[in-house]
Parts: structure tokens; C-alpha cells; sequence
């Protein structure tokens, strides 16, 4: 760890004007930079404690939900509403980390919680996300964690996390402030794919501050978070699905469905819900789905498994949402 | 007392004795400070004036430190030293060495090897200054991949002709397994505090084996062992990792020898991942043959190891297997492969942690082949006498275990078809596998006094690394003294009191509590003179000795006075003139997920014959702990090496897998009681290994039960087990 500034933040102007400079992060729970931070990985000179904002609130905004940057996940996944309205999001935060970890663990700490791959947290190693230029350990190395759709030659971390694929299910916005202005970005387009500038995980510039994520009005439906892992609680997934579904006269008439950890950002394709709105749900159609899915789809040895995998989860959640049985 | 064991004892002492508390599931006397966080372990003592100390490892598989460029850091905020010491060592040193690891530190020898320490007012400025410290390094070119790499028989068992055998018989399989290295991963991670005083040091240190590691860190040294004492009261898990003095002990010495002050070095998690011991991955094949009704004629089985150059341990994968099966025709090889890994060592169980499974596997291919119930086909092949050596076999609860754990466990005695029972999209199965442990006891010695009071004191550098050293010890000395295990403290893990067995191998109870015994013999023989009467006439309850005519109170006898024996227990022809093992099975009940090939445990038992139980909380505890292993030796654990650097990837618990709560099911214990007179004087055997011993091939073979996937590859990940899968 290197010596670093802590300032606390007492307004959001204030904070957005802090991380505006080099070399600023903005600390919210922690769990994610100080652990980076020991590492070496992250290496502020001055670290911004945002914690005392006023971002700690859940509200209704219209018919949606306004869930402040500061919600402990903890907070968020036993909300009432969140429970009742959106469980596929209070399902996919309790699948994560322990409950140690979501008590403290923020919604804007969560959607810029970094990647897990094991050559950016090791700086004896090669890496163009922690170190511009210096090469990708992960490409020919340890791959097992990576991503098989969107990836770069650049690099081909995963977005690890399980709250944004529920939240891109949902279709949430991320609202953002800087030090004069404000902005909201869909949660689909909150995390970017690496192409040759992996060292960015999403579209927050310097001096940004995420302040909440709303979600829509509840649209109901058959809401399912399934995540694939190794042991059966606080390990990252393998590779994930969020769901919202719904039915009428035995045909789709939503499918909203995300995907973790087979990408740098919670995957979205727009195609799966027109392939399979008005259709009849069934095994051979919900293997189409999973052909456009993984057209694209590249392994890179170790994680080979996470395509038939991948589709394999599909069908899982498909089946398990529309009662067709395997 | 000294006794150098060379006939069984078999007057079953401690079941003549009076007080009832030997065997009995007391709870520990250290329990509470544990759970309340007062135990002090080896970082925590406070020292005033303590300087930090942080290792520094360089990024190379293989080479040489040119320089050490302590200017890189010495000027800055609170750095005080750099140590380069020739003295440093690179590894850990085995168990039971007793002499120095691998000296100089500067000769690379795996990535991440630490090569300096430096040394800071603060802990985070001795941490930040180690990421700046400029060291020059020459990298040789190795060999990254252990199956690339030509290997040396190690050892091998050959009887008959296994070939004609196999060619020859009714049903044969024939398999290649792999296993993937493992990290004890214990909780508390390496930490030691040393102080140099008058030409002594003194380390507060988390080591398993006192005994040994002083004199491993003496002649690190170059200091004599009288100049060295060691403090290690409470280790917060071992697993084989804390055998051997390692590198931060040694680093932490010569900072205060050299700085005259007290140096406090705590590795951090990845060091201690990358740094200390792991258990060898393993390449596998066994090859059985049978008559018809499933009789042996045929056992062979061969393995591929790793180790560092230089280094003599090689994974003893074939330990049990030379007898826990019949077969007369019979071939055992271990080969060995000289790897630029970190130092592969005893990591719980070495050698049946990884060896049992896969023959437990292809028994359970042999039978479904033959159409026998597996556990039939087992009871079909204990052997009679040590197929190798032909000695006879000491205490064996296999069969029992076998019998009983099948009962306990609700197992259905038919041969098995797969995919018998699906509950949504989970299949359902159960499997079965054998347990096997050497067994083994090494010198000991324990001082028991009497105190005035009629309270008593136990002292031995012995170790408790969690596994109820305080408890058993304790019940023992209560047992022969008639005491109750309240008025004894016992004390330990202090290299000035008389020198113990150590914990390591599961010999721990069995030789220091033979010492105690032994000490407890004594107190008893003297007590005996004093009231001139023979002392098998004696019996102590509650405090009071009576005889044929007579009864005092203890405090009485004391007279004001203490007294105190010392037991000297060693090992002798008692346990080379039988094969003396623990024995057991386990039942494992799993669900396997149709899509994903997620595998959940849902069930076990294990039923274990480990001698004479000393109490049946904490053997059971070691027990549950053992069969946690083998779900995470099943389904998770692995090390990840890179295949262009050969660095371990994955060296934190985020990413080492090892099972949490949610991936443990009820473990069902059954301790089967029985007294093994050769094993020890006082008739137990060990316990802290058995519990791992083969579970993963019970697991392993209740994932084919379930779903029809033979997986032939540890760890059972997901991938693995759905690439195996049938799919219709
Ligand atoms: C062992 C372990 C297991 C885990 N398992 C899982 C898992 O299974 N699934 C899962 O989803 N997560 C998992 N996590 C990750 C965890 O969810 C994140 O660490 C956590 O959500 C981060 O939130 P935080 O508030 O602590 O963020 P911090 O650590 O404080 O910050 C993380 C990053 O976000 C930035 N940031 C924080 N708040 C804001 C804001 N309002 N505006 C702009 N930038 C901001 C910080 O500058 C920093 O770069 C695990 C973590 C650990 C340590
Ligand atoms: S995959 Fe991305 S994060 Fe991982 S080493 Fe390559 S560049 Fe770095």
C-alpha cells in the first residue's frame, strides 16, 4: 500500500471536485479498493471518503425505485419493494459475497467493483487494465474466470459482479453528478467492452460521482437470478443469468434477460427478447436463443466450458420461468 | 518414565482406572479465550519497540539475486534495514528436519520466493518500502508444466506379474487419475516476533513442532539450540503448513540479531499461498483385477509426483494402498518430477489425502462391473496379513466401518446402476469409499506435577493446532491422577518445558499423551512408596487415593509439598512388528445439478476406528474437519499455476476454493471404540488425518451414482462433471 491523502467529502459538489484530480478515487465501502489498494493494484494519492453524502436512501421516484449510491447491498436486497417488485435484484445481491461483505458494500461501489482476474491483482504481472501497454497475462495464461463474448485482444476481464445483471434485466439507469452537471446512463451502457483501452471499466469520467440507480415501474413477471459456481456461496460466478419473464396464452410476452460473468460488462442482447416474445416456450427454441447469444462467443482454453455452459443456463432458467420441462 | 515401546500394552490402563473422564466429549479448557479473541497468537503479543518486517519475493521460476539495492529504500519514511542475509532461507523446511531448509535465500528456486525482508518502524511502511526495493535479478529458464518433465522412480513394490493378472482376469479396470495441487490454507497465516537478548533469542512463532523447529532454526542460524526458545501456545491451524520453520521465522531472527530490537514479520496471504508447502499434484493409474466374484488378483497402482530439486519428500500416494486391499499379484510406483513450484510438502494427510480416492474409484468401477454392492466388494478384498511384508495387522475396524457406516448411513445394499433418482433438475446418488491411515508415534516427553493443593500441572512443548491438545492432555493426566480435568493446567507450546512429539502425522495424542501416561506412572509409583503398597493397588478419584485398607486425601499425602515425574515415551519394536493403521469408510450422499454439473454434498457419514477415543468431542471435530477437506479435495481445491511464468495464480481464499459453510451438509460421525495396544501405551491410534483419507472417491463415486459421471479428474468442478456427463 502506498502512503496515501484521505479526505472526507461533506457535500457532493465537494466530492466531485476532489476526484476530478489525478490520482483521486472516491472510497465508499471499501471492500473492493482497500483490498487493491494492499495489493498495489490501486494506488491513489488521495482517497475520497464519499460515505457521509447524502446518498443512503431508498425512495420511490413515479412508479420506480431510487436507490442511493451509498445502500448498503444489505439494504437494498431486504427492501420491501425491492422484494416485492424487483426480487430478481434482491436474488442476485444475496448471491454475492457474504453477508460480512454486503453490509458493507455500496451500489455505486458495486458497479465499480474492479475484475477478478488473477494477473490484474498481481502487479508482477503483465496487465493492459492496471498497466496500459504492459500486455495480457490472462490471453495464453490462467483463463478460467475470463470472458468469451466482447472480449479484445487487449484484454479479456470479466465484469465479476452479480447486482448490475440483475439491474440490466431490469433496465435501471445509473444517475451520475459531476461538480456542475448531472447525467443518467442506462445500466446496459454503464460498462464497456475493453477494445484497446481496457484500463476503463465503464463510462465514468474523472470528477464523476454515481448518486443512485433507478429502476423502472415493476413490470411483474417471473423474475429468477441464477448463478453457476464452484462452491455454493462467496465465490464469484461462473457465469450467470438475470430473467424477467412473463407469459400469456403460452407465449413470451417478456424476456428481459442479462448475463454475468461472460463478459467485461453484464451482457445484453437486445435479439433474445425478439427471438422469443410471441413464440411458444419450448427446449428447441430456447436453444436458438442460446445459438444468437453465443454467435459470437470466443474461449480462450480454460474457460471454454462457459459457453455450453452459458447455454446450458439459459435453458435452465428458461425451463424453470416457463415450466417446460427438461 | 521412560519407556521405549517395544511389546504391546495391552492392560488397557486407562479402563481400570477410576475417575471417568477419559474419553468423555469435554469441551475444551482454551475454548472460550478462542472464541472470544483472547488467545494471543504469535502476531499479537505486544512488544514494545517492536519494529515490522515485510518479505520481499522476486518474480522469477529460477535463477540468481545479483544485487539488492538497499538504497532503494533506506531513505525512506520509518525504514530502518534491509536484511539480506545469507542466512535467509528460501523455503520451509520439512517436517521433522530438524535441521535448516534450503540456504542462501538468493538462489531462486519457484516464483515469489522471498530473497530480503525489510524492516520499518511501521507495518506500512515496511510493506510499501518492499514493493519499492530495487532488486536485480538473473532469470534460467525452466520447465513450467510437471507432466513435461522426465521423472525418477522413487520407490516401487513389485510381487507376481500384475500384466498376466489383468490379461487373465474376470473384470479388470484400468484408470488414469489426476489431482491438482493443495494449500493447507490454514487461518492464521505465518507470523513470528523475535527477540535477541544477552546472546538468546526468543520467538513468538505458529509452528506445529517445537522440537524440531528449534533445531531447524538454530542451525539456520548458526546458533547453538540452547540459545534458542520458541513460544507457540495457540496455532490457528496447521495442516501440515507450520511442520517446518519458515521463511518469516528465520527473517524475523536475523533482523533482531542484527538491529537489537524485537521484529515482528506476518506474511501476507499470497505469501503464504506462494511461499509455504504445498501438497504435489498427482498423476495416477490404477489397475485392478478380479475373479469372478470380485476377489483381487491383481492391485496395482503407480503415481507421478512433484517436488523442487534438492527436496526429499515426495507425496507417499501409495502409503495405504500397499495394504488396504488384497491381490497377490501387485505393482506400486511412485515416480518423481523435479518442478520449479514452491515446496511440496506435507499438507494434511500427505499421501492418502490424494491416494485413497482414486482407488476408492476404481472399486467402485470394479464392482459395478462384477455386479456386486460396493461395499460387499470391499469386505470381499481386507486382506489377511500386510500383502507386502506379511506382518500381521494390529488393530482394524475396516470391515466394522464398513458394516456400520452402511447401517448408519441408510446405504442400500445392491449392485448400482446411475441415475436412479431425480428430484427436479438434481440428481440424486450415494457413494461409498474405504479409509486408510498409517499410523505412526514419535518420542515424547511431558513433566506432570502434583501441587500442593491437589491440583496438577502438565508441561510439554507439544503444539495445539485446533485440535484439542489442551483437552486430551488434560483427560489423561485427570484419568491417572484422579483428577478432574478443571485442576489441570496444562501448559504448552513453549520450548522450556520437556520436549514433545510435536503435532504432524496424527501422532500427537498418541505419543504425548503416552508421555503424560507415562509421567502420570510415575506420580503414581511414588505415591504408591509413600504408603508402601503396590502401585496397581492404588486408585485416585477425586482427589483421594485409596488402597486394600486405606483411603487419604491426595492434599494429605502432598504433605505441602509438590511432586512431580517426568514421562519419556519412545517409539520401539511394538509398532514395526505389526501394521498398525486407523481404518474407516465413508457414505457420501450428493445431488448433481442436470444443467450446470454443480455437485452439492448432502450428506455423510463416516464411521472410524482410531484406537482408544480420548475424547469423543474433539476426535469427532477432527473427524467433521477431515470430511470438510474431502468435499473441498472433491469439488474445489486446486492451485492454478501459470503456464508461461509457473506463478500461483490464485493465492488468496477469495479464489482457493475451500468449502464454506453452505457446502457442509450434517457430517455424521460414528467413532467405533476399540484399543490398539501396539499403537501406544495407552492403546490410541491417531485421529487428525483418518477424516480425509478417501472421502473425495466417496463423493466422486456418488456424483457417477447420481448422474452417470465418471470424473477421473480432482477437482470435480462443474465443467468437469457436465463434460462427463451423458446426455440424454
Ligand atoms: C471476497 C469477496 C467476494 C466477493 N464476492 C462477490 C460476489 O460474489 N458477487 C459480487 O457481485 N460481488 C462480490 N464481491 C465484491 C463486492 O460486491 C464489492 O467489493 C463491493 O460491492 C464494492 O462496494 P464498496 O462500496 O465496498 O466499494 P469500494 O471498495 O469503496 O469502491 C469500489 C470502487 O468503486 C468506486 N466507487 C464507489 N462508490 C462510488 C460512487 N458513488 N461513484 C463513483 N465511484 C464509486 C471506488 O472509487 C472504487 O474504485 C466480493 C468481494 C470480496 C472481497
Ligand atoms: S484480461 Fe484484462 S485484466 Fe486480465 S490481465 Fe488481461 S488485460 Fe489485465
Amino acid at each position: 500500500m502506498r502512503p496515501f491523502d484521505y479526505q472526507r467529502a461533506e457535500r457532493l459538489a465537494h466530492a466531485a471536485q476532489l476526484t476530478a484530480q489525478s490520482d483521486t478515487l472516491a472510497l465508499a465501502g471499501g471492500t473492493n479498493l482497500v483490498d487493491l489498494m494492499k495489493l498495489q493494484v490501486e494506488t491513489p494519492q488521495v482517497l475520497v471518503d464519499i460515505g457521509r453524502l447524502p446518498l443512503g436512501t431508498i425512495e420511490a421516484e413515479g412508479d420506480g425505485l431510487r436507490i442511493g449510491a451509498l445502500v448498503s447491498n444489505t439494504d437494498t436486497a431486504v427492501h420491501p419493494r425491492v422484494r416485492a417488485d424487483y426480487p430478481v435484484l434482491a436474488r442476485a445481491i444475496l448471491a454475492g459475497a457474504t453477508q460480512q461483505l454486503r453490509n458493507k458494500a455500496t451500489t455505486g461501489g458495486n458497479l465499480c467493483q474492479r475484475t477478478r482476474c488473477y494477473y490484474f491483482t498481481n502487479i508482477d504481472q503483465p496487465c493492459n487494465k492496471r498497466e496500459p501497454g504492459s500486455g495480457c497475462g490472462a490471453i495464453d495464461g490462467i483463463a478460467r474466470i475470463h470472458a468469451v463474448l466482447g472480449a479484445s485482444t487487449h484484454c479479456i476481464a470479466t465484469y465479476p459482479g452479480d447486482m448490475a445483471v440483475a439491474m440490466a434485466a431490469l433496465d435501471a439507469t445509473v444517475e451520475i453528478a459531476s461538480e456542475n452537471a448531472s447525467r443518467s446512463v442506462p445500466v446496459r451502457e454503464f460498462h464497456r467492452l475493453p477494445g484497446d483501452t481496457p484500463e476503463r471499466d465503464n463510462v465514468l469520467e474523472p470528477g464523476e460521482i454515481i448518486t443512485a440507480v433507478t429502476l423502472p415501474a415493476p413490470v411483474g413477471g417471473t423474475q429468477i437470478y441464477r448463478k453457476v459456481r464452484e462452491r455454493s456461496s462467496y465465490a464469484f460466478a461462473l457465469c450467470s443469468v438475470a430473467a424477467v419473464i412473463d407469459l400469456a396464452d403460452n407465449r413470451f410476452t417478456r424476456a428481459d434477460l442479462a448475463f454475468g460473468s461472460l463478459a467485461h460488462k453484464p451482457w445484453h442482447d437486445p435479439r433474445l427478447a425478439d427471438l422469443l416474445i410471441g413464440k411458444e416456450p419450448s427446449l428447441a427454441l430456447f436453444d436458438k436463443a442460446a445459438d444468437l447469444l453465443l454467435e459470437d462467443t470466443q474461449g480462450y482454453g480454460e474457460n471454454d466450458f462457459k459457453i455450453p455452459l452459458a447455454r446450458r443456463t439459459l435453458a435452465a432458467v428458461l425451463c424453470e420461468a416457463t415450466g417446460v420441462e427438461a | 518414565m521412560h519407556l521405549k515401546q517395544d511389546k504391546p500394552d495391552n492392560r488397557n490402563v486407562l479402563d481400570t482406572t477410576a475417575q471417568g473422564v477419559i474419553g468423555a466429549p469435554l469441551t475444551r479448557p482454551e475454548g472460550l479465550l478462542k472464541v472470544t479473541g483472547t488467545a494471543t497468537y504469535a502476531a499479537e503479543y505486544e512488544v514494545e519497540g517492536c519494529l515490522e518486517g515485510v518479505l520481499v519475493s522476486v518474480p522469477i521460476m529460477s535463477g540468481e539475486v545479483l544485487s539488492i539495492d538497499e538504497d532503494s529504500v533506506l531513505a525512506m519514511p520509518g525504514v530502518v534495514a534491509v536484511i539480506s542475509d545469507e542466512r535467509l532461507t528460501g523455503r520451509a523446511a520439512q517436517g521433522t528436519a530438524g535441521e535448516a531448509p534450503f540456504q542462501p535465500a538468493q538462489t531462486v528456486c519457484y516464483w515469489g520466493q522471498p530473497v530480503a525482508l525489510v524492516v520499518a518502524e511501521t507495518f506500512e511502511q515496511a510493506r510499501d518500502a518492499a514493493k519499492h526495493l530495487v532488486i536485480e535479478t538473473r532469470a534460467q529458464d525452466v520447465p513450467v508444466d510437471p507432466e513435461k518433465v522426465d521423472t525418477k522412480v522413487e520407490e516401487t513394490t513389485r510381487t507376481g506379474d500384475l500384466a498376466h493378472a489383468m490379461a487373465e482376469a474376470a473384470h479388470s479396470v484400468d484408470v488414469e487419475f489426476t489431482t491438482e495441487g493443495h494449500a493447507s490454507a490454514a487461518m492464521e497465516p505465518h507470523a513470528a516476533i523475535a527477540q535477541w537478548q544477552d546472546d538468546s533469542l526468543t520467538v513468538h512463532a505458529s509452528l506445529q513442532m517445537l522440537k524440531f523447529n528449534r533445531a531447524e532454526l538454530a542451525d539456520s542460524l548458526g546458533l547453538k539450540e540452547e540459545q534458542v526458545r520458541l513460544v507457540s501456545p495457540y496455532v490457528g491451524g496447521g495442516f501440515g503448513s507450520k511442520l517446518g520453520i519458515s521463511q518469516e521465522a528465520v527473517a524475523a531472527s536475523l533482523a533482531a540479531m542484527h538491529l537489537g530490537r524485537p521484529v515482528r514479520v506476518v506474511m501476507s496471504r499470497q505469501q503464504v499461498f506462494q511461499t509455504i508447502m504445498r501438497r504435489s499434484e498427482t498423476h495416477q493409474r490404477v489397475r485392478l483385477a478380479a475373479d469372478n466374484e470380485g476377489r483381487l488378483t491383481g492391485f496395482g497402482h503407480e503415481a507421478r509426483v512433484s517436488n523442487l530439486p534438492g527436496e526429499s519428500f515426495a507425496e507417499p500416494v501409495l502409503q495405504s494402498s500397499q495394504f488396504l486391499y488384497a491381490g497377490e499379484n501387485r505393482l506400486l510406483q511412485l515416480e518423481i518430477a523435479r518442478i520449479h513450484r514452491m515446496t511440496a510438502g506435507s499438507v494434511r494427510a500427505p499421501g492418502e489425502a490424494v491416494g485413497v480416492q482414486t482407488v476408492e474409484q476404481a472399486m467402485d468401477m470394479l464392482a459395478e462391473k462384477a455386479g456386486i454392492d460396493p461395499v460387499e466388494l470391499r469386505l470381499r478384498n481386507i486382506p489377511e496379513k500386510h500383502p507386502a511384508n506379511g506382518k500381521p495387522f494390529s488393530s482394524r475396524k475396516l470391515a466394522e466401518a464398513l458394516r456400520e457406516g452402511a447401517k448408519a448411513f441408510g446405504w442400500e445394499p445392491r449392485p448400482r446402476k446411475p441415475r436412479h433418482t431425480r428430484e427436479g433438475e438434481w440428481w440424486i446418488g450415494t457413494g461409498v469409499a474405504s479409509a486408510a491411515r498409517v499410523h505412526a508415534v514419535v518420542e515424547a516427553k511431558a513433566r506432570v506435577t502434583l501441587r500442593p493443593d491437589g491440583t496438577a500441572v502438565v508441561e510439554t512443548d507439544m503444539t495445539d493446532i485446533g485440535t484439542g491438545t489442551y483437552a486430551i492432555l488434560g483427560q489423561v493426566a485427570g484419568e491417572m491422577l484422579g483428577l478432574m480435568p478443571d485442576d489441570i493446567d496444562v501448559r504448552l507450546g513453549d520450548t522450556d518445558f520437556p520436549a514433545g512429539s510435536g503435532s504432524g502425522g496424527s501422532w500427537g495424542a498418541a505419543s504425548c499423551g503416552s508421555a503424560v501416561f507415562l509421567a502420570c506412572e510415575g506420580l503414581r509409583k511414588k505415591l504408591a512408596e509413600r504408603l508402601k503398597v503396590a502401585d496397581d493397588g492404588l486408585t485416585l478419584k477425586d482427589g483421594f487415593v485409596r488402597w486394600d485398607g486405606g483411603e487419604k486425601a491426595l492434599t494429605e499425602l502432598l504433605d505441602g509439598k509438590p511432586l512431580d515425574a517426568t514421562g519419556h515415551f519412545e517409539p520401539g519394536d511394538s509398532t514395526e512388528d505389526m501394521a498398525i493403521s486407523s481404518y474407516g469408510a465413508f457414505f457420501a450422499e450428493v445431488a448433481v445439478n442436470h444443467w450446470t454439473g454443480e455437485t452439492r454434498v448432502r450428506r455423510m457419514t463416516g464411521a472410524f476406528g482410531i484406537g482408544r477415543v480420548l475424547n469423543a468431542r474433539t476426535a469427532r471435530s477432527q473427524c467433521l474437519g477431515g470430511m470438510t477437506w474431502c468435499i473441498g479435495n472433491a469439488l474445489t481445491e486446486t492451485l492454478l499455476f501459470d503456464p508461461n511464468d509457473g506463478h500461483l495464480v490464485n493465492c488468496d481464499l477469495a479464489e482457493y476454493h475451500v468449502p464454506v459453510n453452505r457446502d457442509v451438509p450434517d457430517l455424521d460421525v460414528l467413532l467405533l471404540e476399540e484399543r490398539d495396544g501396539s499403537a501406544s501405551p495407552i492403546q490410541a491410534k491417531g485421529v487428525g488425518e483418518l477424516g480425509l483419507c478417501g472421502g473425495a472417491g466417496a463423493i466422486a463415486n456418488a456424483i457417477y451414482d447420481a448422474c452417470g459421471a465418471r470424473v477421473f479428474a480432482y477437482p470435480m468442478a462443474p465443467n468437469r462433471v457436465l463434460a462427463a456427463m451423458p446426455q440424454n
